[in-house]
């Protein structure tokens, strides 16, 4: 009896390759990771001095996240959705309040001399503060910087601030940056 | 004598399933091309909080993970309902990062290190304390980058 040579069915290669396919489904990830990407000052060195260097207070901007997640803000207690309002103000001051930050004048590349402030924003929270609560505070400051320089580039290119060549970006950076320090943990209560 | 023979009755003509095969493959590799493997189990609860500041986190290579949250039911028994770290596979201490964070360092090219970055995938419901601990032993061990990982979302202020 001869054996048909060289032939076998291609039937069963759909299921095949379909058993493949849902198993690549099952076992992987398409989720792109996001987040807030932020850099951590370094330790001190033991042994080194304490770098007290005297901050004007009107160059301060403290806020306070308590164990029940309520924000005390410049000295009074504020909702989060005032957040970033406040911190728009402090740091470009466009009146040139006496109660907000100095400025200095700085050379910036497109921009030629221009005033950029000295205000710092600490964030200091509580051992009992929910994590949750300090991503929101820390997504409204960077919120109030990312509109700020938005405005700017808008202003001053007509574009939006991810539409700038990266030395246009640069220089926007310069003009309103980001600090916002952390102070070291410690218990404030509350 | 007509030249073209009607085929069939009318009944609707069975479509091929030759280049179904085919199709199939086309989205096997789609898939195997554009996926990552799942490199860890969870043993914890991590749901990430959200924010709208968010920046894509790229190159994975240069990116390690550190997960705090609760143990999953499985894991209370032994481990407790405390928030707890999560390194690789296993439960951690805190006292376990700086040696995690070298590991992975050593692993990574002379080149990249200094581009590494920790990703922080915290639930929203933990305290800062532990957090905290973290960050510090982050910072001994000069990993100073680092990413708190978060959902994108519209606005953050809902259920508040």
């Amino acid at each position: 009896m001869a054996r048909m040579k060289g032939e076998f069915s291609a039937a069963s290669m759909a299921d095949i390759a379909f058993l493949l396919l849902i198993f690549f489904l099952v076992a992987t990830t398409m989720d792109i990771d996001t987040g807030l990407s932020r850099k951590l000052p370094p330790m001190p060195e033991p042994g080194a001095e304490q770098d007290d260097k005297q901050i004007k207070e009107r160059n301060i901007f403290v806020v306070l996240i308590n164990k029940d997640d309520r924000l005390l803000v410049g000295g009074e207690e504020i909702d989060i959705r005032q957040l970033r309002e406040k911190a728009k103000e402090f740091i470009a001051n466009p009146n040139n309040d006496p109660t907000l930050p100095e400025k200095t004048v700085k050379d910036v590349p497109y921009f030629g001399e221009v005033e950029v402030t000295k205000g710092i924003i600490s964030l200091q929270n509580d051992n009992g503060t929910s994590y949750g609560m300090y991503i929101k505070v820390q997504n409204e400051l960077a919120a109030a910087y990312n509109e700020l320089r938005n405005e700017l580039a808008l202003s001053e290119f007509g574009k939006k601030l991810d539409e700038l060549t990266d030395e246009q970006e640069d220089g926007i950076r310069k003009i309103y940056p980001q600090i916002i320090s952390e102070a070291e943990p410690k218990n404030i209560g509350g | 004598m007509s030249k073209f023979k009607r085929k069939g009755k009318g009944g609707t003509p069975e479509i091929s399933t030759a280049s179904l095969p085919d199709i199939i493959f086309m989205l096997l590799f789609f898939f195997m091309v554009s996926t990552v493997m799942r490199e860890t189990t969870l043993k914890i609860k991590v749901n990430v909080p959200g924010a709208t500041e968010v920046k894509k986190l790229e190159k994975k290579s240069l990116v390690s993970y550190i997960y705090i949250g609760e143990p999953k039911p499985t894991f209370t028994k032994m481990y407790g309902s405390e928030p707890r770290i999560q390194l690789n596979d296993a439960f951690a201490t805190v006292n376990d990062i700086r040696d995690y964070i070298t590991t992975e360092r050593e692993k990574m090219d002379e080149k990249e290190r200094p581009f590494m970055t920790t990703s922080l995938k915290v639930d929203e419901h933990t305290r800062m304390g532990i957090v905290t601990n973290v960050k510090q032993e982050l910072r001994k061990a000069s990993a100073l980058k680092i990413n708190y990982s978060t959902r994108e979302v519209e606005n953050v202020y809902g259920g508040l």
